[in-house]
């Protein structure tokens, strides 16, 4: 093996000289992750610091009667026990709600429960200690009385009249519904040959951040400020929600984004636990800790998916989809989340069912209930893996009706590559896409005609092996659309500041924040390629409210196409200013001089004139050799939000090779592909491995990953040894490859990549392995994850 | 809750550590909260994600899965003390080549284990490489790029042998 880019680097018309954009650079933050000298939250103790571990409500659903908490309070190292009415004085409840999500509902949250539990694992008593095993001792000693209440699990019967309303204020157990007809979808299926009708099911998965959620609050009483350093993807988000609901002004609050341990959309939203740490802290004065064990980060981290798509298709026999239709059903739990609404997911999947293709004809109905199970809300590549399957699955299942390849089925039916700007069948908005030229691409790059001649070869000798495949589109760089407009103090934009340090390299600092995506190698690639260093002299700052410009942070893939346009607009402008500077030093013209690889040049002839440390010496130290009445303005910052476009989209497709023991159900990975554009390429390496990582986290839900709950609303597997994630022996090589169309929302023309790996993956592999089954005549696999079990049921084998 | 205590001495990356723990606290939290090496990391805590891998004796073993009683008298190691020597520079500076981590919260646990096979000997192929970490969890990068980077040492040491 050779350590290579998978791509050739690709360069624009922007490109200056010793540019590093479209080169892998590697990261500048990894060397000390690899000598274990990085500062994750969970290794952070400050002064004075005390733990906090919850009592957690062992029902789904219960009347909590008492809480008896005198043998707690001398339990050795215990500082203090606190109930939710207690904590209540301090924080304000919330309620996850988005305007633009129009009639969602929900109910008041609290930090720690009152009077009600609505989960199992929902915080109903806090008890702070010296240390978190003190903690844990004082948590055995609290005695909560419970008066256990109907739950309410099923999601099919949420709605049903005898069903109990888990928040009776709100009338019923619907928490948000969206209903869209697009085209003429009667007309559609009356006019097509073939319907092929059926129902996914997408189980429950979480994210399973190897490091898991991790807190420090601050409350100094000296200062009124409060520090917070919490692994989160979002600071200035959390800054906003800690000061509103503790009653400080959000000056008065600083977030600190250290290392984090993975994040994946688990670290983007509000956690009763945590807002129960600061409030902790602020009651008590002194530093809280608080890190979830694995136990609770099961049963309190978002989980995702669950849901149950009836759908429909229509096809010509000459291939042509002529209708589209979902009824989406989905539990999110007893509380939309805070503050970005547990709706979203369900509204992906309207936005994004039959996107990549040009039929019209669509009728949608999505519907989100209240259960009592832990809260859903949103995971990487949010409703795209669900519409991507549905809508995949659909077409594979549509092409074997009719005996059409799969390839060609998508060939007759995607959106030229010629026909942009488009629109998907919900009206979504494509500004440029390249579905055509990345299927040929893929084609090409699996052989795809020899893996069929060898799929055929195989069969003969009782060996079962199917190729499936998954056209996707992607949402990325999200405007104000997203959440801005629906009224959550959510960044769309995001900025850069730069600055000359006094020896001439350049202090970067972001509001896009890191947690192993790259962005810190993205914005310094972008920087020193924007204003002329090496990437050698480039610091990065990020994750530090008091030390950003103020941004929404890292989440939707838009850390590099808007974090890194902020950042080159901010290298040119300080290149503009430092370029000042030297003409009135060198006695020059700007417009003939340059800033490359460290040093004034120039712009002709690229002859230095002036190292930057010797601009940055008078600048600093001598300013009083300047021009009269010249100051050198050696910081500057710029902002971005995409204006043009509500969202960048992506598109791509995915194919998965596998074998099926049809004795056992065992599924083997053998290959899998991924052609992606996500526009400009700023790092091939991170590209490449954020679809990698992504990919292998659609392949977990597809076949393993699954929160299984009981119909008391128990759940039955919240540990690392019963709930499967992949690990390495199971995975497969992943090949990449890329068509670059570039956004013209931007300079850089970046788009995002973080979600496309795992918006194909599952769709690609059910359509494989029902590839696989068909000639033993297996019903179809629709319900994920594809168990050996569930797989030997399809073969009528048990 | 009256925590039995107990006096231990261990060594731990070559420095002789006095300590009295608790009976009941494990290896790893006893590294992280008593001797201040926050490198060997906490994931799942029974055993299953390897974040907490350290070498006891010599062997890689799980901190979470030793109680730090058991080592009194042992030879300790974490990512700290193996960083500080020679022994896996050629294996960090692969993994940064390949992007072999993203988040980095797996990467100690990793490089150990990764290490020991590699100290084995011979150039595993990379089946042989991805069964010896599948008990090591890694949610960011879907393995391949820690095999690869595993893969060019093994083979980097192997033909540095060859040619010595």
């Amino acid at each position: 093996m050779k350590i290579t880019d998978d791509s050739p680097p690709t360069l624009s018309a922007l490109d200056r000289p010793n540019s590093y954009i479209g080169r892998s650079v590697p990261r500048p933050n990894l060397a000390r992750l690899t000598r274990g000298r990085a500062q994750f939250v969970s290794d952070v103790t400050l002064p004075r610091m005390a733990h906090v571990a919850f009592v957690r409500s062992p029902h789904a659903h219960a009347r909590i009667t008492a809480i008896a908490t005198a043998a707690a309070k001398t339990s050795p190292g215990v500082i203090a026990v606190v109930t939710g009415a207690e904590l209540a004085k301090v924080i304000t409840p919330w309620v996850g709600v988005l305007t633009h999500l129009k009639g969602i509902k929900s109910a008041p949250q609290h930090a720690i429960a009152v009077e009600r539990a609505c989960w199992q694992g929902e915080a109903v008593c806090a008890v702070v200690a010296r240390t978190r095993a003190e903690a844990e001792d004082g948590c055995e000693l609290v005695d909560v009385g419970y008066e256990e209440l109907p739950a309410v699990t099923d999601a099919e019967t949420a709605l049903d009249a005898g069903t109990p309303v888990i928040h009776p204020e709100l009338g019923d157990n619907l928490t948000f519904e969206r209903v869209l007809v697009a085209g003429d979808p009667d007309q559609g299926f009356k006019d097509a040959d073939v319907v092929v009708e059926t129902t996914f099911v997408f189980g429950r998965h979480t994210g399973v951040t190897n490091e898991a959620r991790a807190i420090v609050a601050d409350w100094n009483s000296g200062d009124e400020r409060l520090t917070v350093y919490q692994g989160t993807q979002a600071p200035h988000m959390m800054q906003n929600l800690f000061a509103k609901h503790l009653g400080l002004e959000e000056h008065q609050v600083r977030v600190l984004t250290k290392d984090v341990g993975g994040s994946f959309g688990i670290k983007v939203h509000t956690y009763a636990d945590e807002m129960a740490t600061v409030a902790l802290s602020k009651l008590l004065k002194r530093p809280i800790k608080f890190v979830a064990d694995r136990i609770e980060s099961f049963v309190t981290d978002i989980h995702a998916r669950d849901h149950r798509v009836k759908a429909k298709i229509g096809v010509k026999s000459d291939g042509s989809i002529t209708a589209w239709e979902i009824d989406d059903l989905t539990g999110i739990g007893p509380y939309s989340v805070y503050p970005r609404t547990s709706g979203i997911e369900a509204n992906q999947i309207v936005n994004l069912t039959g996107g990549p293709y040009t039929c019209p004809n669509y009728r949608a109905r999505a519907r989100v209930v209240f259960q009592n199970k832990n809260v859903m809300c949103q995971y990487r590549a949010v409703g795209h893996p669900i519409a991507t399957a549905v809508t995949e699955g659909l077409v594979e299942l549509a092409a074997a009706q009719i005996g059409m390849d799969p390839l060609e089925i998508r060939r007759r039916n995607l959106i030229p590559d010629d026909a942009h700007p488009s629109s998907g069948p919900s009206g979504i908005k494509f500004e440029a896409l390249s579905h055509h030229e990345s299927l040929a691409h893929l084609d090409a790059m699996m052989n795809y005609a020899g893996l069929r001649a060898e799929q055929k070869r195989l069969r003969a000798q009782g060996i079962y092996r199917g190729i499936g495949f998954a056209s996707f589109v992607e949402v990325t760089n999200p405007s104000a659309a997203f959440y801005g407009i629906g009224g959550a103090k959510i960044s769309a934009q995001d900025g850069v500041t730069i600055r000359l340090d006094a020896q001439g390299a350049i202090i970067c600092q972001t509001g896009v924040t890191e947690q192993g995506q790259g962005a810190e190698a993205v914005i310094a690639q972008v920087a020193a390629s924007s204003f002329g260093v090496p990437i050698d002299r480039v610091r990065i700052i990020t994750g530090d409210t008091d030390n950003t410009p103020y941004g929404g942070g890292t989440w939707a893939s838009r850390a590099a196409g808007i974090g890194g346009e902020a950042a080159w607009q901010a290298g040119k402008a300080l290149r503009a200013n430092v370029l000042a500077c030297a003409a009135s030093i060198l006695q020059a013209k700007p417009e003939n001089l340059d800033i490359r690889n460290g040093a004034i040049v120039d712009s002709g002839t690229g002859t230095e004139r002036l190292p930057l440390h010797e601009l940055a010496r008078i600048a600093y130290f001598r300013p009083d050799t300047l021009p009269p009445g010249f100051q050198a303005e050696l910081m500057a910052t710029r902002h971005y939000v995409p204006r043009a476009w509500p969202f960048a989209f992506t598109n791509g497709i995915q194919a998965s090779y596998l074998e099926v023991d049809t004795e056992s159900g065992f599924v083997t990975l053998l290959k899998h592909w991924c052609v992606e554009d996500c526009g400009t390429v700023i790092n091939p390496q991170l590209v490449d491995e954020q679809i990698r990582g992504g990919v292998v986290q659609g392949l977990g839900g597809a076949l393993f990953e699954h929160c299984i709950y009981d119909e008391r609303g128990q759940l039955t597997n919240g540990n690392m040894a019963d709930y499967l994630v992949p690990m390495a022996a199971e995975m497969p090589d992943i090949e990449i490859g890329h068509v670059v169309t570039p956004t013209a929302d931007s300079e850089l023309g970046a788009k995002g990549a973080g979600e496309a790996g795992t918006a194909g993956a599952p769709g690609a592999v059910m359509n494989a392995i029902n590839d696989a089954l068909r000639p033993l005549g297996a019903k179809p696999l629709t319900d994920m994850p594809f168990t050996p079990g569930r797989i030997l049921q399809a073969l009528d084998r048990v | 809750m009256n925590a039995q205590v107990h006096d231990i001495i261990m060594t731990v990356n070559g420095e002789e550590t006095r300590a009295t723990v608790d009976a009941r606290k494990t290896l790893v939290d006893f590294l992280r909260d008593d001797a201040a090496l926050t490198g060997s990391h906490i994931g799942c805590e029974h055993g299953v994600c390897g974040a907490c891998s350290v070498r006891v004796d010599g062997a890689v073993v799980r901190g979470c899965l030793m109680l730090a009683v058991q080592c009194d008298g042992a030879r300790v190691e974490t990512i700290e003390g193996v960083a500080e020597t020679d022994e896996i520079t050629d294996l960090q500076e692969a993994f940064i080549a390949r992007n072999a981590l993203q988040c980095g919260y797996c990467t100690p646990g990793m490089l150990l284990t990764a290490q020991e096979l590699l100290a084995a000997g011979g150039v595993p192929s990379r089946e042989q490489i991805r069964v010896h970490l599948s008990g090591n969890y890694c949610r960011c990068t879907g393995y391949q790029a820690i095999v690869d980077a595993v893969e060019a040492v093994a083979q980097a040491r192997h033909s540095s042998r060859e040619t010595r």
